[in-house]
């Protein structure tokens, strides 16, 4: 990442380091030099002038944030997203670095596209970390270059939209993944069962007489998976947006096994449910589709015991011509990139009483180990300079006419929400700072 | 997106019980052979995104009975065949002058999308596998004639009834006056979270249980091309579940037949059941102008 680094220094004083990574949970002041970390020390114990001092009393310090998933929507689809925007909005979230997804147009299935997408002519705001087409064109069939890809600076591949389905293919991409290092991420669906479906499936659906994807269709997949997992010795597997009870079950049991399986869930699958779609709500449409309560239920307690290993918003833009249709023709997908530490602290520490280090810990330790994104996810000396500063106590209306999004497809407009990010530093910069 | 404007019908679900009583009165006074001007001036579009005989021409004679002027647009033939959506077409048709818009979509909710951004009363005539008010209302009025109340009756409905539009509305609006509910049919049809839609629902699987002591059978129509992907037979479903004379008998005495059409004689039910003395399958069709005329009166606030 050609990130501009600016030779100065900062001092970020008088607020509470928390930093999972490294067992950190006090009042600690953070010296930023060239971009790095230079320091980390109890209060006023760093000597010297800092050509820039934060005041960060009262707020927490933490590892730059993390999303594992987001749909930045370039190449091709640049009346939704672009990378400039879409990074305004990931910094305005707490982000400091975003994985995007390649199902764009075209899809980024070469080396070529994934050196486009890294261009510091795009516009970054944050650190924009590629994840490329596992298969051609995401069609399923033939795997793409990994090697290559990943030389380019690919973090993982995916087909995400769409899932890998067929045996041999997902098994030969975990084979050269375990060869590479290279993680696998998997959008787990059976869309075998799930043609022309728009929602979950259960009494909502069957209410409003919508054809809908069982819990099993996603089960299913991830079952399968986490078995060549354990077969393929080395191999990585990741469950991007996991969304259901017996997908949790399915990732339990690889992790227990030893096998590299690692998940991510989303905000609005720990905030929502299928219930939420009202009377066809598109802004609740979405796929993953939003679950029963049940897997609600399943995934707040695998969020706290560990198995989930990110919170990652899928973060997907759509123009308001694609939403305000029937339902069924809707896009799928919502934004989610300012209202993810909002909700995770909302719903997660507040109302379902996680620590807040294990929250800051899913948006930054988490998601780095996932995809081995070394010297981020923790501010020890010689690390990154990126860092979030949040209030976790401050209440907030997210009003989605003010986001820096291109789109404003959110079910969470006027919600009131407690924790807001107040600045986010990339590389010792200020990208972003609440007014 | 604003509430849908007053009058309008896009589903029983979210219809208060008094409006449902007031229809139901207002249908029982409406005369379709007595034209009654309530409408005069007024410009009521059809507006069809699926096919239909009874619904339209219902809809259309009813209008014209109230002295309406309508018109019919559907998807062929028309701007929505060149890509045009379906809030521009409301505001199309708005813009030309409709007072209010009939409205048949194969798409479950597009009725609640046109009905939230438009300022003209949108009534539902059958979105989807969603809901199919008008029927149901119709199909009330029919019991009510036969039964004079819809208190302490049972009712059966056997059939595809995950599919159907027609069955959910009738579930919404029958269960509202206490009739009890029976779905019957197999789990591809009849999944056990079909008892889920209100209270007052059970599911079995057997006729012969369902049948028993009922008041009204209500039948479905089986779309052949559904039975393609499903595990369950023509053969099987017609040898388990079609209506026959036999087992009518198992109905009381004097339980009627319903069926919205249209029917399939041979399949799920015999041509003596269709035309047998307690089928009320043409009162039904006789009851649907009327009834129309009611929630069209309704629609534009002309109730007096």
């Amino acid at each position: 990442m050609s990130m501009r680094h600016e030779h100065k220094s900062l001092l970020i004083k008088g607020g509470h380091l928390v930093d999972p990574a490294a067992k950190i949970n006090a009042p600690m002041d953070v010296l930023i030099r060239d971009g790095r970390v230079a320091e980390v020390a109890p209060p006023n114990k760093i000597r010297g002038d800092a050509d820039e001092k934060f005041d960060a009393r009262g707020l927490i310090v933490a590892p730059g944030f993390i999303d594992l998933h987001v749909h930045l929507r370039e190449p091709g689809q640049n009346y939704k997203e672009t990378i400039a925007t879409g990074t305004a909005a990931a910094a305005a979230g707490g982000f400091t670095s975003v994985c995007t997804m390649p199902n764009t147009t075209p899809v980024v299935d070469t080396p070529d596209w994934v050196t486009w997408l890294r261009h510091p002519e795009r516009g970054a705001v944050v650190n924009v970390f590629p994840i490329a087409a596992a298969t051609r064109g995401s069609k399923g069939g033939t795997l793409t270059d990994f090697s290559a890809l990943q030389r380019a600076g690919a973090i993982a591949v995916t087909d995400d939209g769409k899932p890998i389905l067929d045996d041999d293919v997902m098994r030969m991409a975990l084979r050269l993944g375990a060869e590479l290092n290279f993680p696998v991420v998997q959008h787990a669906e059976d869309t075998r069962v799930t043609e022309n479906c728009s929602m979950h499936a259960g009494a909502t659906s069957f209410r409003l007489g919508l054809r809908a994807m069982p819990a099993s269709a996603e089960a299913s997949v991830v079952d399968r998976d986490v078995n060549l997992a354990q077969q393929i010795r080395e191999s990585r597997l990741h469950v991007a947006h996991l969304s259901t009870s017996d997908a949790l079950k399915a990732v339990r049991r690889g992790k227990r096994a030893k096998a590299r399986v690692t998940c991510e869930v989303t905000p609005h699958h720990f905030t929502l449910i299928d219930e939420n779609v009202g009377e066809y709500d598109t802004n609740c449409k979405m796929n993953p589709p939003l679950r029963s309560a049940t897997d609600r239920e399943a995934i707040l307690v695998a969020l706290a015991d560990g198995t989930v290993d990110a919170i990652a918003t899928d973060h997907a833009p759509h123009a308001m011509h694609e939403k305000e249709v029937e339902f069924e023709r809707a896009s799928f997908g919502i934004t989610g990139l300012e209202t993810a530490l909002g909700l995770a602290i909302t719903q997660l520490h507040r109302d379902h009483k996680l620590p807040l280090s294990r929250v800051v810990e899913l948006f930054t330790a988490g998601p780095a180990r996932v995809f081995d994104l070394h010297g981020r996810g923790s501010l020890t000396r010689g690390s990154f300079a990126d860092v979030t500063l949040f209030d976790p106590k401050k209440r907030w209306t997210f009003e989605a006419s003010r986001s820096r999004s291109l789109s404003r497809n959110t079910p969470f407009d006027g919600w009131q929400l407690t924790g807001k990010v107040i600045a986010t530093i990339v590389a010792g910069r200020t990208v972003y700072r609440a007014d | 997106m604003n509430k849908p404007a007053r009058g309008s019908l896009l589903g029983i679900e979210h219809l208060d019980t008094r409006e449902i009583v007031g229809l139901l009165q207002l249908a029982r006074r409406m005369n379709p052979q007595k034209a009654r001007p309530l409408l005069k001036g007024k410009r009521v579009v059809l507006l069809f995104y699926e096919s239909s005989t009874r619904t339209r021409t219902s809809f259309e004679f009813a209008a014209k009975a109230l002295g309406a002027t309508t018109t019919l647009v559907q998807s062929t033939g028309s701007s929505i065949e060149k890509g045009e959506s379906v809030i521009d077409t409301g505001f199309t048709l708005r813009a030309v002058g409709a007072d209010c818009i009939v409205m048949r979509h194969p798409s479950a909710g597009a009725q609640y999308l046109m009905a939230t951004h438009l300022d003209i009363p949108i009534v539902n005539a059958g979105d989807g596998m969603h809901e199919h008010p008008s029927q149901a209302l119709l199909d009330a009025l029919t019991i009510i004639k036969h039964k004079k109340s819809l208190k302490g009756l049972q009712a059966t409905i056997i059939g595809d009834i995950f599919h159907s539009r027609v069955a959910r509305s009738a579930c919404h609006l029958l269960t509202r006056f206490g009739v009890k509910i029976t779905l019957c049919g197999p789990p591809e049809f009849v999944p056990d979270v079909a008892a889920t839609l209100t209270s007052g629902l059970r599911v079995t699987r057997h006729i012969e249980d369902a049948l028993r002591g009922t008041d009204v059978i209500m039948l479905l129509r089986v779309q052949k091309e559904r039975l393609a992907g499903q595990k369950i037979r023509l053969q099987d479903y017609i040898a388990r579940y079609q209506m026959t004379a036999a087992r009518l008998k198992l109905a009381k005495r004097d339980a009627i037949v319903m069926h919205p059409g249209p029917i399939i004689r041979g399949l799920e039910l015999t041509a003596e059941v269709a035309d047998g003395p307690q089928s009320v399958i043409t009162d039904e069709v006789h009851n649907g102008v009327p009834t129309r005329m009611a929630i069209l009166a309704r629609a534009l606030g002309k109730t007096r």
